[in-house]
């Protein structure tokens, strides 16, 4: 299983915010056992797509190159329970950002049978662990990249967000204005 | 200009907020990383926090002037020197540094910062602004 927790950005404005889209179904094997005939989405795995959702939005503006780590969730409340046939729409949007690291906000919102409904709300704060163009990562015993660049870009192109991300002046975002491989 | 009554009120509602701590626990001489156990991350979330609450901009630095802690013109030895103290003075009108140049340790700057210094630090701003 891969760890991926958003199956696809709708909208993405580099800088600002994003949705993506999370479905939910009876054959995805964490739901199993959790719990016997009630099966639901467990919780943590929704902080992780809100998490994940935040994160490539804050990883862009230091182009997608630098150490962002999610450092602490100041906020996160859930409502209710998510079913498999749900989707669950995830809204992140930059809060404040400083060279030390970001703030983002970001909903969750529960759509199915029974209609739509706020499922959850969080803050996450993420820590740019070194900064600037030369790097300061090794000084501080930390790999130079989170990702190798081949499997970021497959990420990417598999969520969508190369299908949908704009920049601020709406122009369209490209792997390689972030030095990522090209593969189509 | 909030009175020094509503500007503790502010700074303590921010750092129960951001250190998840009792409000009770949050008391002027209470030192935020001994006391309220803030480690360093928390200090961006009570910075963004404190410019939501006041409208302020609070650049890097102005709380905490970290570059003078680096600065090989002001340490040495893991302490700051005399120069090093009068530089962060000039920096910190806000805070009360005397517990601090008894002994000059870099890294124990940080440990003795109060919640009655960040009050001081938002007084020092909104008289600046």
């Amino acid at each position: 299983m891969r760890w991926f927790w958003v199956d696809r950005f709708t909208e993405y404005v580099a800088g600002s915010h994003a949705r993506g889209v999370k479905g939910v179904t009876l054959s995805d094997e964490f739901i199993h056992g959790h719990w016997d005939i009630y099966p639901v989405l467990p919780n943590s795995l929704i902080a992780e797509g809100m998490a994940q959702t935040a994160g490539l939005l804050v990883s862009e503006m230091y182009g997608f190159k630098e150490l962002v780590v999610l450092a602490k969730f100041t906020k996160l409340t859930f409502n209710t329970a998510v079913r498999p046939s749900e989707t669950l729409e995830y809204h992140a949007t930059i809060g404040r950002a400083l060279d030390a690291g970001a703030q983002c906000t970001v909903t969750a919102t529960a759509r199915g049978v029974g209609g739509e409904r706020e499922q959850a709300v969080a803050e996450i704060f993420f820590a740019r662990l070194a900064t600037g163009a030369d790097s300061d990562a090794a000084a501080k015993g930390l790999p130079a990249r989170l990702f190798d660049p081949a499997d970021l870009v497959r990420w990417l192109h598999v969520t969508g967000v190369f299908q949908v991300g704009v920049r601020q002046d709406g122009s369209r975002m490209q792997p390689a204005d972030y030095g990522l491989p090209v593969l189509v | 200009m909030p009175t020094k009554e509503e500007i503790f009120a502010k700074v303590q509602e921010a750092l129960v907020d951001a250190l998840g701590v009792e409000e009770d626990e949050v008391t002027p001489e209470a030192t935020l990383q001994g006391d309220l156990d803030a480690e360093s991350i928390d200090f961006l979330d009570i910075v963004f926090r404190l410019e939501k609450a006041f409208n302020i901009k609070i650049e890097r630095g102005e709380l905490f002037p970290e570059d003078i802690l680096t600065d090989t013109a002001y340490v040495a030895d893991g302490k700051v020197n005399a120069e090093g103290i009068a530089k962060l003075k000039e920096r910190m009108p806000f805070a009360n540094l005397s517990a601090f140049e008894s002994d000059p340790q870099v890294q124990k700057l940080g440990k003795q910062l109060t919640v009655q210094d960040m009050c001081g630090f938002v007084e020092y701003k909104l008289a600046k602004a």
